[in-house]
């Protein structure tokens, strides 16, 4: 599979205001801050959320903890694919009952990684309320999931790829849209 | 790139690669086995045949555990072994098992080799859960993920493998997986059962009789059961195992003071080994059971997992990232 890259979303600075804003939307949208936990989706939705919660912790002064989740045995298209994709650890440092739990990754599309990543929570308890945080919502669900906090919204279409890269995994940062070519 | 594993015969064809990689693959599933809920839907749909043609309790479970956290369903067969002969029955296992179509197929067997005999005649993945005195390639893996998560390595270590050597395919699994990770393998027991010959089965191995010897300055003992339904006229005397072999604790203290005591039970309390050394904290049983089962759950998932290896690869990717 080819891509070839169309144009660039946001850039380094954009991301960074972008998450700013994010971070204080949901501090506001949160009431009260004590039990909110952050879980980031492996890989890139990692990064997104210990940046989000320095950000936090920068502005209000709350420890907001980040867990990490690898949704892989969770997927429900591991039966269509070739090899099985290696599995990473999940490393949720806090138990998850009655938590009030945020998502986060970087694309939100056909929310199948939504729905594989509550399978995941809940296997580990019974959260008070789980929400989704991404960066991008590049539409086309296929599942009726929704995100409370979107960085941006982008319209897309279905050969299209949305790639948020990010310093700490990919040693760049922009969001780029780019296009599959036979 | 690692190299798809379509079976698991025997650590013998493995890489290093290929073994890090499937013990780094047991990691996520350690981390699993605390979870309050231990069931996945990953491997649903999927039925894994247990057949089991030699007694086996503990490595059956582990196995049909592993597949059930998974969320396989398991097809349990056991046969005893006096009522099959050599070779025309594993011709009628291989028709039986094949009539009932399973995903994939975890075999124990008396005959050295039987696994691959299977796998050569059937077209989905076969795990050998033990065969013969050939090998016991899980429990080399779980015996390598319990030592490289207490020393952190698997390099150049000391490693003291005492008992019945002959007759043991553990002691085969582990000589060949230590050996590749540049390990210094001694094998100590008594002369009958630690022949010369074994001293070829890898670099470096050596042989000693004294069991004070092979502790000295050893970084992991490897204690292995007395197997009596192996041997119909014991030449060698309770007692006199003992008061010669048994790993009590001042020959312990004779090995490196962090020396970690593996063994891959069910153990004999007196005879091998001194209750107090199993007990001890040296002692690494009861790690290395938990680690058996993450290492199957691993297994399972790579080899019975997902598609079939002649699958067609999807046209179309439907999720965004998910790498």
């Amino acid at each position: 599979m080819r891509v070839v890259e169309k144009r660039q979303l946001l850039s380094s600075e954009e991301i960074s205001r972008t998450l700013n804003r994010l971070a204080h939307e949901i501090v506001e949208k949160s009431g009260a801050t004590g039990d909110l936990a952050l879980i980031g989706v492996r890989r890139r939705g990692v990064p997104l959320a210990e940046r989000l919660s320095r950000i936090i912790r920068g502005f209000s002064g709350v420890e907001v903890p980040v867990g990490i989740l690898d949704i892989t045995l969770y997927r429900d298209d591991l039966s269509t694919v070739g090899p099985q994709p290696v599995v990473q650890s999940t490393e949720i440092p806090f138990a998850v009952d009655d938590r009030d739990l945020l998502v986060v990754d970087d694309v939100l599309y056909t929310g199948r990684t939504m729905r594989a990543a509550m399978n995941g929570l809940f296997d580990l308890g019974r959260p008070r309320r789980i929400r989704l945080c991404v960066m991008i919502d590049r539409g086309h669900r296929e599942l009726p999931i929704e995100a409370t906090f979107v960085g941006r919204s982008v319209q897309t279409s279905d050969t299209e790829i949305v790639e948020v890269r990010l310093k700490e995994v990919d040693n760049e940062e922009r969001v780029m849209l780019v296009d599959r070519v036979a | 790139m690692l190299q798809r594993l379509q079976h698991l015969l025997g650590i013998e064809p493995l890489t290093r690669e290929q073994i890090t990689f499937i013990l780094d693959q047991a990691k996520p599933f350690q981390e699993f086995q605390r979870h309050p809920l231990k069931k996945l839907a990953t491997l649903r749909g999927k039925t894994v045949a247990i057949a089991f043609f030699e007694a086996s309790t503990r490595t059956r479970i582990s196995f049909s555990t592993a597949a059930a956290r998974l969320g396989a369903d398991t097809m349990n067969l056991q046969a005893e072994a006096s009522s099959l002969k050599k070779g025309e029955s594993l011709i009628d296992t291989v028709r039986t098992l094949e009539a009932m179509r399973p995903d994939g197929i975890v075999m124990r067997h008396s005959s050295s080799g039987a696994p691959e005999f299977v796998a050569e005649r059937l077209a989905i993945p076969v795990i050998n859960a033990g065969d013969g005195t050939h090998e016991h390639p899980t429990q080399g893996l779980l015996d390598a993920l319990t030592i490289r998560d207490r020393k952190g390595t698997l390099e150049g270590l000391n490693v003291a493998i005492l008992g019945d050597i002959l007759h043991s395919r553990v002691a085969r699994s582990n000589i060949h997986l230590l050996s590749k990770f540049g390990a210094r393998i001694t094998l100590c027991g008594p002369a009958m059962w630690v022949p010369r010959e074994l001293e070829s089965l890898a670099l470096g191995l050596r042989r000693v009789l004294r069991v004070e010897e092979a502790l000295d300055a050893a970084d992991v003992i490897i204690v292995l059961r007395v197997q009596t339904e192996r041997i119909y006229e014991p030449s060698l005397a309770a007692e006199e195992y003992i008061l010669r072999y048994q790993l009590t604790p001042e020959r312990l203290r004779i090995a490196k003071p962090d020396a970690l005591v593996l063994h891959p039970g069910p153990m004999i309390r007196g005879l091998e080994i001194d209750p107090e050394v199993a007990d001890g904290p040296q002692s690494c049983v009861l790690e290395q059971v938990t680690n058996g089962l993450a290492v199957r759950m691993a297994l399972l998932y790579h080899l019975i997992g997902g598609a079939p290896a002649d699958a067609p690869h999807p046209a179309k990717e439907r999720s965004n990232a998910a790498d």
